[in-house]
C-alpha cells in the first residue's frame, strides 16, 4: 500500500462515515468564531431549538469590527456595536468561551488561536473566515467555511466534505537577505494563479520552508486561500512543539508528552504521492509587490508594471487593463516609481510579534515620509503587550508610525480604518481586491520590511539594497 | 431550503474573471445580523459611477436583465472571503443558478447551503453562451438538475457534472444539519474512540 501524505493522515483519522460517492462526514476538533460570520448561525440554532454539541471545542473573539483606537470610548458605529454585542450575547446563551474587547487576550482570530495553544497539530480546525488556512502552519487541516457550516459544526461537531486533492509546494534553497515568508507566498500565488490551488490542500515542503519560524509558516499558510486552496499545511517539527509547549490551552504534563508522540508521526511518508507538485527555488524570489487587484497580480520589486498590449490571452489582457485603470498605474513603469499615501502593518498575515520585531528593526532611527500616513496594528492584545515590553512601540512612534489596538483593522476596513478613494497603500495584509481597504482605495501587498521601507521613502524600494 | 428541480429563466451576463466576494458584496453590508435584505449590497461598487449615480452600462442596471434568475459569468467566480453574504445577496436579487467555467471552493460550497445551483460548463461553452446572451434580448436557458443539463432556446444541450450527494440534497431541498444528526450514533462512537486515542483533544477548554 502506498504511503500517506500529511493531509491523508489527518483526513483519514477524522472520518466519521462516508457516503457511497465518497462524500465524507468529517469530525471537526475545533472551531473559532468571530462576530461577522456567526450571528446567522446562532440564530439558526435558536430557530431550530438546537444546542452546540461541544461548546468547549469552540473559542470566540470579536476582531473584524473592533476599533483600534482607545477601547474605553466604545464603538461609535452602532451597527458594528450591535454585531459585537450579539456575539457576546450568543456566547453567553450557548456557553461558549469569549475573549471580549477589553480582554488582553482579544485579537485577530487567526493570531489568538495559535497564541493560546488552541491550534494543535493533527486537528481539524474551522472558522467562518477564509484565512483559517493560517492554522495549517501547525500541521492541522484548517479551512474557512460559510455561516451555514458554522451552524452545522456548532450543532454536530461535523462537516460534510468531499476529499480534496493534494498539492506539494516545494521551496528549496535559501531566501535572499531580507526576503521573508510573505515574499515566498506572494511569489507562489504569482506562479500558480489565484485559482491554481482550487480543489487542493497544499503541503509546503522543502528546505526554505523548514527554516521558517512558526510565524513565517503562519504567514505562508494564511495566504493559501489566495492561491485558491482552502487549506495549506506544514508538517510539525521541533519548532512547532516548542511553540505550543506551555500555552494556556495546550495539553499539559502527561497529556503533552502523549500528544507530542502522536505529533511526531504527522509527516508525509517517503513513498506517498501528491496529486500535483510545484517547485520554486528560494534564491529566485525577489521582494514581492502586488500591482493589480488580485493577489496573483504580483511581481518582484525590481520589475516593471506589465503591459496588457503584449498579452495574447484575452482573459489576462482584459483583467490587466481593468486592474491598471483601477490602480491608476501605467504599463511598463518601474514598481519602485510607485508612490504611496498610506502604510498598514498588521492583519492575520503579518501582525505577530516576529513581524513587529522585524518591522521595528527597519524603522529604528528612520522617519516616515511627510507624504505618508503609517500605522501598526498588532494582531492581539498579548502581541501588543509583548511589543511594548520590548520597546517596539517606542521605535514605531519615534519613526512616525501610529501604534494601535489589536484587530483586523485596515485589512478589510470594516471598522473606522479605511482608505479614501484613490489613496494608495503599502499593506502587509492579504487581499488587494478593488475596494478591499475602502471604496476606490488602492492596495499593494508587501512584506513588513518592504512596508517600512516604503513608509520611509514614500515609494517602493528594493529592501535588499536599502540602507 | 427550497428544492431545486428545473429552472427556466432569463440570463444575465457578468463577463469578468476572478470576481471576488468583496465585489459581490462589500464589507459595509457584513455588519448585519440577518440573512435577508442583502440585495442592495450586491455588486454595490460596480453598480455606481464615480459620482454615485447608477452606471447604465452595468448589467444589473439594464432593463433587459431585470428579473434574471440565472447569472452567467467567468472563471473563479466567488474567490476570496468566505462570506456567505455573497450567495445570500445573489439569492435576494433572484439568482437561483450561476453558470461559469469554475468557481472558488468555499463559495461553491456556500451556494448549495442556500439552494443555489452553481453549474460548471466548459470555457468555450460559457463563451458561446455569453455571446448569445448579449446578442439576444430576453435570452433564457433551462437548467435541469436531475438530467444535469443546460438547454438553450435553440435546443442545444450542455451537460454538467455534480456530486451525487450534493445533487440529492439540493434536488430534495434537504436540511444538511438534520441529515448529519441522523448519524448521531456514529458521531458519538467517533468521540468515544477519540477520548481514548487522543485524550488531549477532548479535555475541555477552560481558559
Amino acid at each position: 500500500m502506498a504511503g500517506k501524505t500529511l493531509f491523508d493522515k489527518i483526513w483519514d483519522s477524522h472520518v466519521v462515515r462516508s457516503e457511497p460517492d465518497g462524500t465524507t462526514l468529517l469530525y471537526i476538533d475545533r472551531q473559532l468564531v468571530h462576530e461577522v460570520t456567526s450571528p446567522q448561525a446562532f440564530e439558526g440554532l435558536k430557530l431550530a431549538g438546537r444546542r452546540p454539541r461541544r461548546p468547549a471545542a469552540t473559542l470566540a473573539v470579536p476582531d473584524h469590527n473592533v476599533p483600534t483606537t482607545d477601547r474605553r470610548l466604545g464603538i461609535a458605529d452602532q451597527v458594528s456595536a450591535l454585531q459585537i454585542q450579539t456575539l457576546e450575547d450568543n456566547c453567553k446563551d450557548f456557553g461558549i468561551t469569549l475573549f471580549n474587547m477589553s480582554d488582553i487576550r482579544q485579537g485577530i482570530v487567526h493570531v489568538i488561536g495559535p497564541e493560546q495553544g488552541f491550534t494543535l497539530p493533527g486537528t481539524t480546525i474551522v472558522c467562518g473566515d477564509s484565512h483559517t488556512s493560517t492554522h495549517g502552519a501547525f500541521g492541522a487541516l484548517a479551512f474557512g467555511i460559510g455561516t451555514s457550516e458554522v451552524e452545522h459544526v456548532l450543532a454536530t461537531q461535523c462537516l460534510v466534505q468531499n476529499r480534496p486533492k493534494t498539492m506539494e509546494l516545494r521551496v528549496e534553497g535559501m531566501l535572499s537577505d531580507r526576503c521573508s515568508a510573505k515574499d515566498i507566498i506572494l511569489a507562489i500565488i504569482g506562479k500558480i494563479g489565484t485559482a491554481g490551488g482550487t480543489g487542493y490542500v497544499i503541503e509546503y515542503t522543502g528546505s526554505a520552508i523548514e527554516v521558517l519560524s512558526m510565524e513565517g509558516r503562519m504567514t505562508l499558510c494564511n495566504m493559501s486561500i489566495e492561491g485558491g486552496a482552502r487549506a495549506g499545511m506544514v508538517a510539525p517539527d521541533d519548532k512547532t512543539i516548542a511553540y505550543i509547549k506551555g500555552r494556556p490551552l495546550a495539553p499539559k504534563g502527561e497529556l503533552f508528552a502523549q500528544a507530542t508522540q502522536a505529533w511526531r508521526q504527522l509527516k508525509t511518508d517517503p513513498d506517498a504521492k501528491y496529486d500535483a507538485t510545484v517547485t520554486l527555488q528560494a534564491e529566485q524570489i525577489a521582494p514581492q509587490v502586488s500591482w493589480g487587484t488580485s493577489p496573483g497580480m504580483v511581481l518582484g520589486v525590481d520589475q516593471n508594471v506589465p503591459d496588457p498590449r503584449t498579452m495574447s490571452d484575452e482573459k489576462m489582457r482584459n483583467a490587466t487593463e481593468r486592474a491598471l485603470a483601477y490602480m491608476g498605474l501605467s504599463p511598463n513603469m518601474p514598481i519602485t516609481d510607485i508612490t504611496i499615501d498610506k502604510v498598514f502593518i498588521g492583519s492575520c498575515t503579518n501582525s505577530r510579534i516576529e513581524d513587529l520585531r522585524l518591522a521595528a528593526g527597519f524603522a529604528k532611527g528612520k522617519r516616515v515620509a511627510k507624504t505618508v500616513h503609517a500605522m501598526v496594528v498588532p494582531g492581539s492584545g498579548l502581541v501588543k503587550q509583548q511589543a511594548e515590553a520590548e520597546g517596539l512601540d517606542r521605535v514605531f512612534r519615534e519613526a512616525g508610525f501610529e501604534w494601535r489596538e489589536a484587530g483586523c483593522s485596515m485589512c478589510l476596513a470594516m471598522n473606522a480604518d479605511v482608505l479614501k478613494p484613490g489613496e494608495r497603500c503599502a499593506s502587509t495584509s492579504n487581499r488587494n481586491f478593488e475596494g478591499r481597504q475602502g471604496a476606490g482605495g488602492r492596495t499593494h501587498l508587501v512584506s513588513p520590511a518592504m512596508a517600512v521601507a516604503a513608509a520611509v521613502e514614500g515609494h517602493f524600494v528594493d529592501i535588499r539594497h536599502w540602507s | 431550503m427550497e428544492p431545486f428541480t428545473t429552472l427556466t429563466g432569463l440570463v444575465a451576463p457578468l463577463d469578468r474573471v476572478n470576481v471576488d466576494t468583496d465585489q459581490v458584496i462589500p464589507k459595509q453590508f457584513l455588519k448585519t445580523i440577518k440573512r435577508t435584505g442583502l440585495r442592495e449590497g450586491l455588486f454595490f461598487d460596480w453598480r455606481k459611477r464615480k459620482d454615485g449615480s447608477p452606471d447604465p452600462l452595468f448589467f444589473l442596471n439594464q432593463p433587459r436583465y431585470q428579473g434574471a434568475t440565472i447569472l452567467l459569468t467567468r472563471d473563479n467566480f466567488g474567490c476570496g472571503s468566505s462570506r456567505e453574504h455573497a450567495p445570500w445577496a445573489l439569492l435576494d436579487q433572484g439568482f437561483q443558478c450561476l453558470i461559469a467555467p469554475s468557481f472558488a471552493d468555499i463559495f461553491y460550497n456556500n451556494c448549495f447551503q442556500n439552494g443555489i445551483l452553481p453549474v460548471v460548463l466548459r470555457t468555450e461553452e460559457v463563451l458561446q453562451l455569453m455571446k448569445d446572451v448579449i446578442d439576444n434580448e430576453g435570452y433564457r436557458l433551462t437548467v435541469d438538475l436531475y438530467q444535469q443539463t443546460v438547454t438553450t432556446p435553440k435546443g442545444t444541450t450542455y451537460r454538467f457534472e455534480i456530486d451525487p450527494f450534493r445533487k440529492d440534497c439540493l434536488y430534495r431541498g434537504l436540511d444538511a444539519i438534520s441529515l448529519t444528526l441522523q448519524h448521531e450514533p456514529a458521531i458519538a462512537a467517533y468521540e468515544s474512540r477519540g477520548k481514548a486515542e487522543t485524550p488531549w483533544l477532548f479535555s475541555d477548554i477552560h481558559p
